[in-house]
């Protein structure tokens, strides 16, 4: 009789807290007590240790039980305490040995087995971090905690079998139950097949578009009527995007192990994601919230990939006028009651939209059934300051009837994607003096400082800043996609052929806006 | 006597055996007031000891300690309080225990006594 101790993890966003559990076992009447500002899934706990221990055979103690959860101050949420309360209380009742500087991350099925929880990435890396390299998780959890370096990870399937490995007494332990081992649920871990570039029959300029935006990581914005095939070219734009590194993986397997639970064939995420939200969305959907805690949105699950807002119009202003500030810092902040939270949001953003509230205000428009002021509105949803991050913009005819008829032949994703990463080794190996990694998120500071061109290059451009078709925030983007160009046509540096071609390639909004 | 007022009896005998065991000295037994029962009335030393017995034949519906809840404890404490002001007694140090008797009528009968609860 006396104390138990225990370590689990504590996750506010994608941070990790390293959680002390503390256990004591009073001479008075039976009671479970948890201290240490516990949520409601927390408080449940009880129930399920009391049923868990009893059924494993090592019933708790029949007096009154005090679990502190430490930090505090710290607002604790979830399951995944279950198995650290335990394990102080089993301690403190002198039923097993001490689990030292161990951490444990389990929820407990009410017979007794560990049930994964959510987040185990980020929760064991923050372990890792704080000095804490053991960890015993849930069986279906382990291969998803082994994938952080310097996790010693134990995976175990029941209570009994995990006390009988820290010295319960064997006699009594429920040791030949053996659940079976849950079936992947989670749809989104069948491999999708990635759509291919050779089923867009025609677009020769979205098709070019598509390859920049994925060589520079620009955004883009693409504007036509229905049935162009807008959709069909942004869900292709994953594909064409390299695969991640190393660091990027962890960053976005961390987010996609908060927002989901674990499967039994977990591994990094190595492909960038692809968020397609629809266009009710709230903000708290896009952004991240909820109540308490805040949770990811589709801007961070779409963190490393794309974000593609389908019909961008219709999206509530607020909604898109939020994506401002992570399309400038790559980061969400986020407060609510009960903290605050901070997830990455580096996406690449593509937006789509119908020329006009009917769609038919393409070409010369002679469909088209709505009034200028209509028209008007329509655009100026999207705000000036969103677009003006946008820097290609695209206007998407639709197909027509004879490069429909000659279709095949298209180059495929792969051949494009070979490309792409090619220009990206470029760009890498250009600005790594600067810190940076694609020709989008160069400032103009360093486009007309270092990597100032010669004048006779920039004629065109310098003439049209001149006239007053292009501002100067748009003279930078077309410098940007210049370079982009130039990367994916192998030139060291862009020559007046690329500045024409990405002087092309935000054409089309401009006479769209005007 | 319905059988489970004879286990009932059968355990109250065997806790105050085992209080006196303990050094103190039984001063009354089954008091009733409108308010409800005491089990056994103590002296332990100074303290007046009002004792509360739950027995069981087994931990199939739980343990007897699971029995005592906030309200039943204190109605024991006002009982303490009345049985005092019926003896006309001014007894400063009080206080409240519950005893535990698993009797399964094979076996030797456990009883568990937890000193001054609530």
């Amino acid at each position: 009789m006396g104390l138990g101790r225990a370590y689990s993890v504590a996750l506010v966003g994608l941070n990790g807290y390293i959680v002390e559990v503390e256990a004591d076992i009073g001479q008075t009447l039976p009671a479970f007590v948890i201290l240490g500002l516990p949520d409601a899934s927390l408080n449940e706990a009880k129930e399920r240790i009391r049923s868990a221990a009893q059924n494993s055979g090592i019933p708790l103690s029949r007096r009154k039980i005090t679990a502190n959860l430490i930090p505090a101050s710290l607002p604790k949420r979830g399951s995944g305490f279950d198995l650290a309360i335990t394990m102080s209380v089993l301690r403190a009742a002198n039923d097993i040995k001490s689990t030292e500087r161990t951490v444990f991350i389990s929820e407990l099925g009410l017979d007794g087995r560990l049930r994964p929880v959510r987040g185990i990435l980020p929760a064991v890396m923050a372990a890792v971090q704080a000095g804490y390299p053991d960890i015993v998780v849930a069986q279906a959890n382990a291969a998803e905690a082994g994938l952080v370096p310097g996790a010693r990870v134990r995976g175990y399937r029941t209570l009994a079998r995990l006390a009988f490995d820290y010295g319960a007494d064997p006699q009594e332990l429920a040791l030949d139950f053996e659940p079976e081992d849950e079936e992947p649920c989670d749809p989104e871990d069948a491999a999708r097949p990635v759509p291919d570039m050779s089923d867009v029959s025609g677009q020769g300029d979205a098709r070019r578009a598509l390859e920049v935006a994925a060589a520079g990581a620009h955004h883009l914005l693409l504007t036509g009527p229905p049935g162009a095939g807008k959709t069909m070219l942004a869900e292709r734009l994953p594909g064409l995007l390299p695969d991640l590194g190393d660091t990027e993986a962890m960053e976005v397997t961390a987010i996609h192990s908060l927002c989901s639970l674990p499967s039994a064939s977990v591994q990094l995420v190595r492909r960038p994601p692809f968020e397609n939200p629809h266009h009710s969305a709230t903000s708290a959907a896009i952004i991240g919230g909820g109540s308490g805690l805040p949770r990811p949105g589709a801007a961070s699950r779409a963190h490393r990939g794309v974000l593609f807002l389908d019909e961008a119009p219709e999206y509530e202003r607020r909604v898109l006028d939020a994506l401002r500030q992570p399309l400038e810092s790559g980061e969400l902040v986020i407060h609510r009651s009960a903290g605050t939270a901070a997830y990455p949001a580096r996406f690449q953003l593509v937006l789509a939209s119908n020329p006009c509230p009917c769609g038919k205000a393409s070409g010369k428009g002679l469909d088209c059934t709505c009034t200028p002021m209509m028209r008007r509105r329509y655009v100026a949803r999207m705000s000036g300051p969103l677009l003006d991050r946008v820097d290609i913009q695209l206007e998407v005819e639709r197909v027509s009837l004879a490069e429909f008829g000659q279709s095949g032949g298209e180059e495929d994703t792969r051949t494009i994607a070979a490309r792409v990463e090619a220009a990206r080794n470029r760009q890498s190996e250009r600005l790594l003096p600067f810190g940076m990694e694609t020709n989008s998120q160069v400032p103009g500071r360093v486009l007309r400082g270092i990597l100032r061109l010669p004048a006779p290059t920039t004629r065109i451009l310098d003439h049209s800043l001149e006239r007053g078709v292009l501002t100067a925030r748009g003279y930078d983007r077309v410098l940007r996609l210049a370079w982009t160009l130039a990367d994916l046509g192998e030139r060291g540096s862009p020559d007046s052929n690329d500045i024409g071609q990405a002087l092309a390639l935000r054409q089309a909004a401009t006479s769209a806006a005007a | 006597m319905k059988a489970k007022d004879i286990l009932g009896r059968r355990g109250e005998d065997l806790a105050a055996g085992y209080l006196e065991l303990q050094g103190m000295r039984i001063v009354d037994r089954n008091w009733r007031c409108t308010e409800g029962e005491i089990d056994i009335v103590a002296l332990d030393g100074d303290s007046l000891v009002v004792a509360e017995v739950k027995t069981r034949t087994s931990l199939y519906y739980g343990h007897p300690f699971e029995a005592v809840g906030v309200s039943k404890l204190a109605r024991l404490h006002r009982l303490a309080a009345a049985w005092c002001r019926d003896h006309e007694l001014r007894m400063p140090l009080r206080r409240v225990d519950v005893i535990a008797v698993v009797d399964d009528g094979v076996g030797d009968p456990v009883v568990e006594h937890l000193k001054g609860v609530g």
